[in-house]
Parts: C-alpha cells; sequence; structure tokens
C-alpha cells in the first residue's frame, strides 16, 4: 500500500462542508482502497446528557445535528415515553409529523443540491437551495426558528400549530409541488446526469444487508424497509403514503429515492394539515420514574436510535445514541473502490453524511473592543425578522 | 515600434486582457442571474487581478522553475494570437501564408503550460488534475482540427486568415451552409473544453481534485492564469466568428456576435454536470469526430 499515491478528501476539502478524512489510495484514475477516518467532530454529547435534566436533553440532542435537528429529539421523546409509558395527545402525534415531514424535505433539498455540487452541476445546487427557502419559511412560521425549532417535549410538542396559520402552510406546500416535478425532470431525465451516476458507486442489495445501511441508502438498493410504515410512530399510520424502493443502488437510484419522497412528504403534512384534530397538544409530565426507554425513527437519511436508563431522578444515567450517517458512511468502503476519483467525490457524498453548525457570533469594535452585536440582540433581530416573515405571509403573531 | 504597439498595446495584449475579463465578467453576472443570485459588479474580475498581484507568491517545496515560467509562456502566446486576430479583423489582407496554422499551434500552448506548470508543481493532485487536462488536450484537438479543416475546404484551401476572411465576405459566413454550421457546432463544444468551462471542467474540478493543476498557484502566477482564462475568453470567441461568422465585421455586429457567442458558451457551462475524463474523451473522439467528419464530407460535397 505504501508506494500508492494517496489523494486526501478531508479533514477539510471542498467537498466535504464538515470534517471527515477520506483517504483515497489511487492508481491513476482508479480508487483502489479506501480508509475513511471519522472523529473530528466528536463532542461527547452522551456524557454530556448525563449531566443534563430531562427537559434539557431535548435541547441538547437537537444540537448534534443542524440539518436533521428534529429527529433526535423525537427519537429521544419517544424514548422517554416509552420509559414512562406516557400516553400522547393525538395532535402533539400529528404535529410531530408534520414537522419531520418538513425536515424532510428541506434535508433532501439540500442534499440535492450538494449532490449537484460534486458533479460540478451549481446551477442545480443553487435552485435546489432557493426552494428550500419556503420551506424553511414554514418552520419559522410555526416554530420562530429556520433551524433547531425546538418543537419536541416529552409527552408532546411546545408549540401549537394555529388554525390561522394552516391556510399558509397550505399554500406554500401547493407552491412545492410543481417544484418537486420541475426538479423530477430536470434531474431524472437529464442525459448527462444520468451518463454520470448510472451504474456509479453501486451498493447491492446483498452489500446493502451486509453493511447495515438505513434510510434512503438502503431503499436505493432494494431493501424495503422504512421504520415509518414498519414500527409506526407519530401519526404515520393514519395518514396514506408509499414507501419509495428502488432496485438498482447506484447514486441515481438513491437520487430518485429521495426526490420521490419529496412528493410523499407534501402528501403526508397535507393528510395531517386536514386531520388534525382540537384539542390538547402535551401531556404535561411531571415524573420520570427508574427504567429504560428506547425510541427510534426515520430520520431523513435513515433509521435514527436513542436508549435512554433513569434511575428515577431527574436525569438518565445513561443516554445511547446511534445517528443514521454512522452505518452509512462506513458503506463507502464497498461504493467508491473500484470508480474513479470523479465517481468517488459524489459516491462519498451519496449516503449523505450530516454535518452539525451550532457556532455563535459576536461583532466587536475593534478600537474599543465594545460588542456591537451581541447574543441578545441578534436573537432580538431574528424574532424582528420572524414577526415581518409572518407578516409577509399573512397570518397571526407568535404566541 | 508599430509591431510592439500592435503587441502589447492595440489589438494585443493589453487590450484583450481588458476585453476578456470583461467577458469574464459577463460570464460571472449570466451565471448568477441563471442561479438566482446577484453577481458581481463590473470591475470585480480587475480587483480579484490587482489583489492577487499584492499576494505572497509560494513556491512548494520540490518544485522546478518551469512550475513559474510556464504561466509566462501560456499568457505570451495568446498576446500573439490575439494581435494576429485583431489585425486580421481590423486590417483584413494584412496577414502571412499559414498564419491560421500559426493561430492553431499558440491556442493550444496554455493548456501545455498549465500541464507543465502542474506536473513541475510536486503535488499528488496537481499531477492528477495534469493528467487529465493532456487526456483532454488529446481528446478535444480532433474534432477541433477537423472543424477548422471544413472551413478551410470551404475557402477554396486557403490557409490564410485574411482569405478565409475575404471569402466569407464575397459568399456569405460560412456558418449558413450545412457543413459550415455542423463545423461550428463541433468547434463550439472544443472550446468548452479549451476554457476549461462545465462540462469540461475536468482538470480543475474543485470537489474532485480541489483545483487540481492551479493548487499550488498563488500570487503572481496565480494571477497569470486568470489572465490566461481571461484571455482565452476573448481570443477563443473571436477565432470562432472570423472562421464561421464574419460576413459583417463592423464593430456593433462584431461586438453582437461576440456577446451571442459568449452567451451560447455560458449557457453550456451552466446547464451541465462536469463528465468523467472517461467519458469526454468518448464523446469527442466518437460521436463529435464522426460529427465533424460528416461536416467535412459535406464541405467536399459542396454543401
Amino acid at each position: 500500500m505504501s508506494h500508492k499515491v494517496v489523494v486526501p478528501i478531508g479533514p477539510y476539502h471542498p467537498l466535504q462542508e464538515e470534517p471527515e478524512y477520506f483517504r483515497l489510495y489511487v492508481e491513476g484514475e482508479k480508487v483502489v482502497d479506501i480508509d475513511i477516518v471519522i472523529g473530528y467532530l466528536h463532542r461527547g454529547i452522551e456524557k454530556l446528557s448525563e449531566s443534563k435534566h430531562f427537559d434539557q436533553v431535548a435541547f441538547l440532542v437537537e444540537r448534534i445535528c443542524g440539518i436533521c435537528s428534529n429527529s433526535h429529539p423525537i427519537a429521544y421523546c419517544q424514548a422517554m415515553e416509552d420509559l414512562a409509558g406516557i400516553q400522547v395527545p393525538e395532535k402533539a402525534l400529528y404535529i410531530r409529523t408534520i414537522i419531520a415531514e418538513l425536515e424532510r424535505i428541506h434535508s433532501h433539498l439540500l442534499w440535492l443540491g450538494l449532490a449537484g455540487h460534486f458533479i460540478g452541476y451549481n446551477t442545480v445546487w443553487m435552485w435546489a437551495w432557493k426552494y428550500r427557502e419556503p420551506v424553511l419559511d414554514m418552520f419559522e412560521m410555526i416554530s420562530g426558528n429556520r433551524n433547531h425549532y425546538a418543537m419536541m417535549k416529552i409527552g408532546g410538542v411546545r408549540r401549537d400549530i394555529l388554525d390561522e396559520d394552516i391556510p399558509a402552510l397550505k399554500k406554500t406546500l401547493d407552491d412545492l409541488v410543481p417544484i418537486v416535478a420541475m426538479f423530477k425532470g430536470a434531474v431524472m431525465d437529464d442525459p448527462v446526469i444520468q451518463s454520470r451516476l448510472k451504474g456509479v458507486g453501486i451498493l447491492t442489495k446483498q452489500q446493502a444487508i451486509d453493511w447495515c445501511v438505513v434510510g434512503p441508502t438502503a431503499r436505493a438498493s432494494g431493501l424495503n424497509m422504512d421504520l415509518r410504515r414498519d414500527d409506526p410512530y407519530a401519526a404515520y399510520d393514519m395518514v396514506n403514503w408509499k414507501v419509495i424502493v428502488q432496485e438498482e443502488g447506484d447514486i441515481f437510484a438513491k437520487t430518485v429515492v429521495r426526490i420521490l419522497e419529496l412528493g410523499e412528504s407534501i402528501s403526508i403534512i397535507r393528510q395531517c394539515l386536514d386531520k388534525m384534530p382540537k384539542g390538547e397538544f402535551d401531556a404535561n409530565v411531571k415524573q420520570i420514574p427508574a427504567g429504560v426507554g428506547i425510541g427510534r425513527i426515520e430520520a431523513p437519511r435513515g433509521e435514527c436510535f436513542h436508549y435512554v436508563k433513569s434511575d428515577g431522578t431527574n436525569r438518565p444515567i445513561r443516554h445511547k445514541i446511534r445517528a443514521p450517517s454512522y452505518m452509512n458512511v462506513a458503506s463507502n468502503k464497498v461504493g467508491a473502490v473500484g470508480g474513479t476519483i470523479s465517481d468517488a467525490a459524489i459516491t462519498l457524498a451519496a449516503v449523505d453524511p450530516c454535518y452539525c453548525c451550532t457556532e455563535r457570533t459576536a461583532v466587536i469594535e475593534k478600537s474599543s473592543d465594545r460588542k456591537i452585536l451581541n447574543g441578545f440582540d441578534l436573537i432580538k433581530l431574528s424574532q424582528d425578522k420572524t414577526e415581518a416573515l409572518k407578516e409577509r405571509m399573512g397570518h397571526g403573531t407568535i404566541k | 515600434m508599430k509591431a510592439l504597439f500592435y503587441y502589447f498595446i492595440f489589438p494585443g495584449f493589453l487590450f484583450s486582457v481588458v476585453i476578456g475579463l470583461l467577458a469574464c465578467w459577463v460570464d460571472r453576472k449570466v451565471t448568477a442571474r441563471l442561479q438566482w443570485r446577484v453577481g458581481p459588479p463590473w470591475y470585480q474580475n480587475f480587483v480579484d487581478i490587482i489583489k492577487l498581484l499584492g499576494k505572497e507568491i509560494i513556491f512548494p517545496e520540490g518544485a522546478k522553475i518551469t512550475f513559474l515560467l510556464a504561466p509566462f509562456l501560456g499568457v505570451l502566446s495568446l498576446g500573439l494570437v490575439s494581435t494576429i486576430l485583431g489585425l486580421n479583423i481590423i486590417y483584413p489582407g494584412q496577414g502571412f501564408l499559414g498564419d491560421l496554422i500559426v493561430v492553431l499551434y499558440l491556442m493550444t500552448i496554455p493548456a501545455i503550460a498549465m500541464i507543465i506548470g502542474a506536473s513541475a508543481s510536486a503535488n499528488p493532485l496537481a499531477s492528477v488534475g495534469a493528467s487529465r487536462e493532456m487526456k483532454l488536450v488529446l481528446a478535444y484537438e480532433l474534432p477541433f482540427l477537423l472543424s477548422v479543416i471544413t472551413i478551410i475546404l470551404r475557402s477554396g484551401g486557403s490557409i490564410q486568415l485574411g482569405n478565409i476572411l475575404a471569402h466569407q465576405v464575397s459568399f456569405g459566413s460560412n456558418i449558413i451552409s450545412f457543413s459550415g454550421a455542423i463545423a461550428f457546432i463541433v468547434a463550439i463544444l472544443c472550446i468548452q473544453a479549451k476554457l476549461g468551462f462545465a462540462p469540461f471542467d475536468i482538470s480543475e474540478a474543485e470537489q474532485e481534485i480541489m483545483a487540481g493543476t492551479l493548487i499550488e498557484y498563488s500570487g503572481l502566477p496565480l494571477a497569470i492564469f486568470k489572465l490566461i482564462k481571461a484571455l482565452l475568453l476573448y481570443t477563443l470567441p473571436i477565432f470562432l466568428i472570423t472562421l464561421f461568422w464574419a460576413k459583417d465585421l463592423s464593430p456593433l455586429f462584431l461586438i453582437g456576435k461576440f456577446i451571442a457567442i459568449l452567451v451560447i458558451i455560458i449557457l453550456i457551462k451552466n446547464t451541465n454536470p462536469r463528465v468523467r475524463i472517461d467519458q469526454a474523451v468518448r464523446f469527442f473522439w466518437g460521436k463529435l469526430t464522426l460529427v465533424a467528419l460528416i461536416g467535412l464530407i459535406l464541405a467536399i460535397l459542396g454543401l
């Protein structure tokens, strides 16, 4: 192995938005082996979780990932509800479904844009991200935040979806339908994209089983699995939708699965907005008994698993998390080896590894060391922006 | 004295750099508008070049002196190309026999300069980029030359730019005919690769090999490579106009044709993903060469 040329992708590389290190061993253009090094982002969340009380942990796990920032709280809350045997009000289940599916839409659009960028198609990148904005606007309308919605709570949700907001939400969803159709045509029917993605980075059904991949990565390899159907949670068993499965296992199949799932998600949200009952959205949990609980959900990238153990105090004594990318990233060993460097770039990104963005800023005037904008000013600015947005989209104030 | 003025000021180096950088701005602005962005102000590319001139030149350990010489080789040859093309358009009939061949050779030199510079920079990613660039040059030169030969045949076998221009003035632009139109399509796709634009920006692919050939360059040499890009964006469309679309070359028409070709190039760039190098070679040697050959046969038949 020593005399082979190494092409490093990472830890800091234009391809990856997060620190991950792929060491590609190449002969000419051909990738003959790959080393995957992860762990640059380790923040000790599981240990931190043991020092927070149960309500704080929901906020903590939200910070694991900036893109699927709802998946971890929902899985954690389900673990706690499993532990304490809590009945969640039906309205809260619907709201959870709506938030989870909105998140899937914005996550898939984000991936679609990045995938375009990785194959040098920057127009798709910019367009996908432009049309992701209305989804983020919907989040801001519902929760006041674009990412990190802070909607999940043990026994329910933190905020209601107001009746007067629903028409504006439905309108924004309707506007998304032609956009999804446009991407379907622009990406799935483009011959050059097909020649770049078809037959590339193939993960066969057997390999997918062997490497335990989850989510769209698995469904693109012909594995018919989706927790939303197989182990229904929230309101998924109360609405009609179908699991998207493709057989080919290449990058193109992964793209198709994600684009088609956009349409399913829109349909799920519409049904939920129609069927959502009136009433309570929080079970008002006061006490967590000793015991263990698990929660698993289908995040945009696959199965997200939380295990919580409580000894009857107000903190978890053990909190175990398994995020979907942990399973999917390893499968690159199969997908990338044997292809060219060009193929490796898109193959590594096709499992949609997730990254986080949790930094805070302060603007400081250099001459006097005076803070011009601190955290509180920024929160005020963002609240003003949300008010303006709600006014523009036409409905009442945040309660 | 006059020759020096022609080469360095007008229509040579300085003039074509200014027009080239403005063309780069058109590229960035149109790209930005296509992608729902705002785009930079018109002077952005000039500011970029001036900024790069003030930056430190980093000479990588293990690199050869050709690393620094290569960009100058490229920019000097392109200065000559723009001088020859410009003089031919301003004073038709002032050229020399075989200036078309000289221009064709000189236009290949920037790519060769890039290969030399990248190979001398002692960086594995640059060497991957250099090998891709080399394959790409071999790939696109074949159909490009075939399309040029089509034009030579149509102009009565002349290899002097002045005669090709004169032929078009008296018999109409080459692009109007079947063989000319086919050769034009072939040439514009080859030019996409010569410019290093998507779908053939393979040697620089930032997401794969982090700017490949240019990875080790900084400061002045990088600025020179940016100038080479700008000069290419000026000379190649002008070359196309000279060969294919030269019935009327009054200033207004010339600018209009230049912008039209520029916009076609930018549109192709923004509506295609990057192809792999093997796909590019197969495309140029397979489909495109076949199409160019059909054009050539049509030209022989006089269509």
